[in-house]
């Protein structure tokens, strides 16, 4: 007994030992991050490449939008001032075909090499021919490979001209300039990149050839990106240094890692981080109103949700407030319309609220006094997990019985593009900042079959719609920006009433960082939130 | 213990039985009375039992539904009107729990009566017969066991669709290649007895000898290792239901649970901790059982 | 536990052997493969979705179609695959945009350094747990070590790593949190062997070296307690086997130390079946434990393979899954080797 006592202390001894050795190391020198270096918490795990013909996830747009120079800008505040970027001037030409652009004189790449006509000419070439995900956006006005070289030419060092296929509004193609899709490339340093006629895409993905505010300094897929400061970049130096943007997921972590003082900025705080922060007075959140929108798609496939009456029910058995008060506050807010807020046209009434009463009505009148059974699929992450939820109690009490079906991301949305869905909740954000790209999407289903060229939201909800989609498509064309705003809020109003969308809500960015950091610039599009003004 | 009063221990534990049935239940009794000796086995036997009663009564047993939303009274603490307090949909976490017992006990009873046939009849048959029949099964086994079995499992609901069911086969699919092992190595064991041989020479068929001769002989070690391995199902599943796939909201899955309060660890702690704090008495229970219970069968640690 | 069933026997047998082992392996590797296609179909996942995204047009939606091959027939995909993949060519993941083999030398080795740790933390508690469960079988010490052991085993690890988060990093601030560095020391060491410390130490960068210790201690902690689990409950049952030996009682009838006897005669004696485990319990951390990575959110090879899974980017699953095929049939061999080489019985 006494021996194996020993034994035991020994072993005792060991462990203990053992556990001080683990904890001494564990002085977790608290480290600050560096003075002239902001760094982030932020989910940016969805960029798969930063090449600007290339990028499309709202991440990889932020990136690119630090990194690049494009065309053409807007106004923060008032999204209707266009302002010049790379073009210190444009204009068009009577017919509403021809547009020209003045370069801004004395910019350079960060290369040393001069930003000419020429870069910006062959940046335009180089996302047509590629043809990848964002070109559309460029394409829509007629451009295509064979005849780019025509329509989008650089007669001298200092203009640009550019023919489009037919004329539209000009606000709606200067829009579609300052999409990162039109950002300026070196074309000089690309064209040494070229590898097998690919424009330099395999170079781009992962390195920058810009005029911005930043060089690329280093992105590691789903791990983080850092971009060192171009200090002589023409509109200023920026105020910090470097700038790192560590992938984090989990909103909590994020927030903890902000009172920590591991990062100086987190960017994906939900609701309840938000509330938590409030008592924290050394920190500050900055908010900005994005395009982004929740909503439901009703697919009109199924012949419940094809009755007028049951969408109509459907829309009032949502009960918004609550879910924006207890599940989104801060970070969404109620939006019923397919033009976010800040768009030209954009329809702010809220005509729908939590009618049991009249949802119930509705349902009687379609032959469903009792309610039925429907499914829906949803991503199995916050807040959609939480707002289905939400949304299937509240059904339940007009006997409404959703079933949700939770997927990963890509797996919900293969159902849902191929239109084998019931009900899908997600987010529609916007392409550009022009009303047409919402309403493309929305109100445009010009071929209900399943081989169209074109799989608009409204085809994806098999919603067919003629004579909408004409008006919407006309709508393109008028050139006077108050006769265009006074159609798209007609057009808003009869798709809010008869529409199979449950349009929901608007997000709202937030950005958490302490009260002695500043300068962020949150835009009103996710390629606009500009580093170059951080303080600390 | 030599004689054999008329009483019913004494036929039990008779040195001497009289039938083979006595025999069984004599060695059954022997069993139990020394799985009594051992407390935590004991604990563990509780627990299970535990389960299968709250699982049974859940719906007397919990203080409110487990779906209704109250989003007015979303992540209260624990109190004595909410005893493990209230989530982010302001439902009630104890009677969440307490139903979550049923989906638990549905999955690992499911897995069980599944895998263990399967894993069984795999094994005994590649055992029995050798030669290339017990190669491509081995290969086939070999194949299951060196692909990483959560991310099997992730592959297959995904493949399937989430709900429990789904949940129950992808993970049985993940989970009869260690039973087919087990039990082809008890039947290489056996297979070449005398028993066997003799049984052969009277001119009983292969199915005959699997099944009235090697697969009660496997039956023990199995039994073992299901309960040793219920605990590994309960975690699976609790797994997949961690990475949002398994469950089906709002159903209380205890893993989806803490899946949806890790984003309130810092300030309600206790929206992730009580459903994991369930798993982990669960899981606790079955594997002290399961450790007893091997000591109780394993003739080498007698 | 796993193992492949390559008994210890199988390589005493000669060249014919080796030969009927080597067709196992290959066997496996494809058998592998062939489970990967077959999973990478069958998913209601589309793989172009990961290439283009949700807002690309159909056109573009097509041609990316075309170039991942998928328009040919099922057994031309295969058959492309396959040759590909015999071929040493495992394609680009399409998350990371970089080729497999890249990408598979970056994530392995922060698995590799946590299933290390991990295993270390497991044998320097599991092994004296055990020992002490042994030498007082019955007792309450044993009752004490078996319920420590199997509450490691009972623990989700998921869940444990959140709650130590809670408490070791948010409340005590003792470690450090998710991620494999502080964002500030980032960058500072070049990769060369891709393990982070052992990187660090390498450029004399000590401070380094302890912030990626104190990150790395956590979810190895968490790791360990589980294969401590496993280790301590075969230690003891290794050891009360050793203990009823007649050499054990010699050496005690001897008036040798019952602490030399333990430790030296009987620990002695089960070094081999103890590094077996130990060895089967290292390649079991090995696999990438998903849960703790996501967790942690540590750049492993199990998180990568699940992101990928679920992006149905099969080449990166592929390449994941045989690189930890090919590690478990190492240490299987491994384990062989020691035994033939260690066991006297296994010499002749």
């Amino acid at each position: 007994m006494k021996l194996s006592t020993k034994i035991l202390s020994g072993t005792m001894l060991a462990g203990v030992s053992l556990a001080v050795i683990l904890t001494g190391a564990l002085t977790a020198a608290e480290a600050a991050t560096p003075k002239d270096t902001v760094v982030m918490a932020k989910q940016i795990d969805d960029i798969i490449s930063l090449d600007p013909a290339e990028s499309f996830e709202f991440s990889g747009s932020e990136v690119v939008g630090n990194i690049y120079d494009r065309l053409l800008s807007y106004d923060f505040k008032d999204v209707s001032i266009i302002k010049g970027q790379v073009a210190e001037s444009w204009s068009v030409a009577e017919d509403g075909l021809t547009y020209t652009f003045k370069i801004r004189k004395g910019m350079k790449f960060h290369s040393g090499n001069p930003v000419t006509a020429a870069d910006a000419a062959y940046s335009l070439h180089r996302a047509v021919a590629l043809n990848k995900s964002p070109a559309f956006i460029l394409t829509q006005f007629g451009f295509t490979k064979d005849n780019m070289a025509d329509r989008i030419r650089a007669p001298d060092a200092e203009t640009l001209l550019i023919r489009v296929q037919k004329p539209v509004a000009p606000s709606f193609f200067y829009y579609c300039l300052t999409a990162t899709v039109s950002s300026v490339v070196d074309s000089k340093l690309v064209k040494t990149k070229d590898v097998n006629g690919d424009f330099g895409n395999e170079f781009l993905k992962t390195n920058s050839a810009a005029s911005g505010a930043y060089v690329l300094r280093s992105w590691k897929a789903k791990e983080s990106y850092t971009l060192d400061a171009n200090e002589s970049y023409w509109a200023g130096k920026p105020k910090n240094k470097r700038v790192v943007v560590r992938h984090i997921a989990e909103a909590a972590t994020q927030r903890l890692m902000l009172e920590k003082g591991d990062v100086d900025y987190a960017r994906n705080l939900e609701k309840d981080q938000i509330i938590g922060l409030a008592s924290n007075k050394s920190v500050v959140m900055d908010t900005g109103v994005k395009g982004s929108l929740m909503y439901l798609g009703l697919n009109q496939k199924n012949p419940i949700l094809a009755k007028p009456e049951v969408r109509q029910a459907l829309k009032m058995l949502v009960d918004y407030k609550s879910i924006e008060e207890n599940i989104l506050k801060g970070t969404r807010t109620t939006h019923q319309a397919f033009l976010p807020k800040g768009f030209l046209g954009a329809l702010n009434e809220t005509p729908f609220s939590f009618d049991l009463a009249k949802a119930k009505e509705l349902l009687a009148k379609a032959g469903h006094p009792d309610g039925f059974s429907i499914t829906m699929d949803v991503r199995n992450v916050a807040p959609y997990a939480d707002v289905a939820q939400a949304v299937q109690a509240s059904w339940a009490k007009a006997g409404v019985k959703l079933e949700l079906v939770p997927g990963d991301g890509k797996q919900v949305l293969t159902k849902y593009r191929a239109r084998n869905h019931d009900i899908f909740i997600g987010d529609w954000g916007p392409d550009y900042q022009d009303p047409h790209t919402n309403a493309e999407t929305f109100a445009i289903n010009l071929d209900n079959s399943d081989t169209t060229k074109s799989k608009t939201l409204a085809w994806r909800n098999t919603w067919d719609i003629p004579d909408m989609s004409k008006r919407t498509l006309a709508a393109v064309e008028e050139r006077d920006s108050a006769k265009r705003a006074a159609t798209y809020l007609a057009l808003q109003k009869e798709h809010q009433a008869t529409s199979p969308f449950v349009v929901m809500f608007q997000q709202i960015e937030v950005a958490a960082h302490p009260a002695t950091v500043k300068g962020f610039v949150i835009g009103p599009s996710f390629d606009v939130n500009l580093y170059s003004q951080i303080t600390k | 213990m030599t004689q054999a009063p008329h009483t019913l221990r004494g036929w039990l534990l008779s040195s001497d039985p009289q039938s083979r049935r006595q025999a069984h239940f004599g060695q059954a009794y022997r069993r139990w009375l020394a799985l009594q000796r051992n407390p935590l086995a004991l604990v563990g036997l509780a627990i299970v039992l535990g389960l299968i009663l709250v699982a049974a009564f859940a719906p007397w047993i919990a203080p409110y539904s487990p779906i209704l939303q109250e989003l007015d009274n979303r992540l209260l603490p624990p109190s004595a009107a909410h005893w493990m307090g209230t989530d982010d949909l302001g439902r009630d976490i104890l009677s969440r729990v307490l139903w979550g017992a049923r989906i638990t006990l549905t999955v690992v009873a499911l897995v069980a009566v599944i895998v263990a046939p399967v894993g069984l009849a795999v094994g005994v048959i590649a055992g029995y017969f050798g030669g290339w029949v017990d190669a491509a099964l081995m290969r086939v086994t070999d194949v299951f066991m060196a692909f990483p079995r959560l991310i099997l499992a992730l592959a297959f609901v995904a493949a399937l669709g989430p709900g429990i069911e789904n949940a129950v086969i992808a993970i049985s699919i993940t989970s009869w290649p260690p039973y087919a092992r087990m039990a082809r190595a008890e039947t290489l064991t056996v297979r070449q007895s005398d028993f066997i041989a003799a049984a052969r020479l009277l001119g009983a068929s292969p199915f005959r000898i699997l099944w009235g001769h090697i697969v009660p002989l496997c039956l023990s070690s199995l039994i073992v290792r299901v309960t040793l391995d219920m605990a590994g199902i309960i975690l699976t599943a609790a797994g997949l239901g961690f990475l949002g796939l398994g469950a089906q909201p709002p159903s209380p899955e205890w893993g989806a649970m803490i899946s949806a309060g890790r984003r309130f660890i810092l300030d309600q702690w206790w929206v992730a901790a009580m459903p994991g704090l369930a798993i982990l008495v669960v899981s606790l229970g079955f594997n002290l059982l399961g450790d007893g219970l091997r000591d109780v069968f394993d003739p080498k640690q007698k | 536990m796993s193992s492949l069933s390559l008994s210890s026997g199988a390589l005493r047998r000669g060249g014919a052997a080796v030969l009927r082992l080597l067709v196992a392996i290959v066997l496996t590797l494809a058998g592998l493969l062939v489970v990967t296609f077959f999973i990478g179909r069958v998913m209601p996942i589309d793989p172009v979705l990961a290439v283009v995204g949700d807002r690309a047009t159909e056109e573009v939606y097509q041609a990316a179609y075309k170039a991942l091959g998928l328009d040919q027939s099922l057994f031309m995909q295969f058959w492309i695959y396959v040759t590909n993949v015999v071929q040493g060519d495992f394609g680009r993941s399409v998350l990371t945009s970089r080729p497999i083999v890249e990408d598979v030398l970056h994530y392995f080795p922060a698995t590799l350094e946590l299933a290390t740790f991990g295993t270390l933390i497991g044998v320097c508690f599991g092994v004296p747990l055990g020992i002490q469960a042994a030498v007082h079988q019955g007792k309450w010490i044993d009752q004490v070590a078996r319920f420590i052991g199997l509450l490691g085993y009972s623990a989700p690890v998921f869940w444990l790593g959140l709650m130590g988060l809670l408490v070791f990093y948010a409340k005590l601030d003792w470690v450090g949190g998710p991620g494999r560095l502080d964002v500030a020391y980032d960058d500072l060491v070049d990769p060369v062997t891709g393990v982070l410390m052992l990187d660090a130490a390498l450029a004399g960068e000590w401070e380094v070296v302890g912030n990626a210790f104190s990150h790395l201690v956590l979810p190895s902690a968490v790791l360990g307690y589980n294969s401590m689990a496993y280790i301590s409950r075969m230690t003891r049952s290794f050891m009360v086997e050793q203990l009823r030996q007649e050499y054990i009682t010699t050496a005690r009838v001897k008036g040798l130390s019952e602490r030399r006897v333990v430790w030296r005669h009987a620990l002695g004696n089960i070094a081999v079946p103890l590094i077996t485990v130990i060895a089967l319990s290292y390649a079991h951390l090995l696999e990438g434990s998903v849960l703790t990575e996501t967790v942690f959110a540590w750049p492993g090879l199990g998180s990568y393979i699940t992101a990928s899974l679920l992006n149905a980017d099969m080449n990166a699953v592929l390449g994941g899954t045989l690189i930890i095929g090919v590690t478990f049939i190492g240490i299987n061999l491994f384990c062989d080797a020691l035994y033939r080489l260690v066991d006297p019985r296994a010499k002749s």
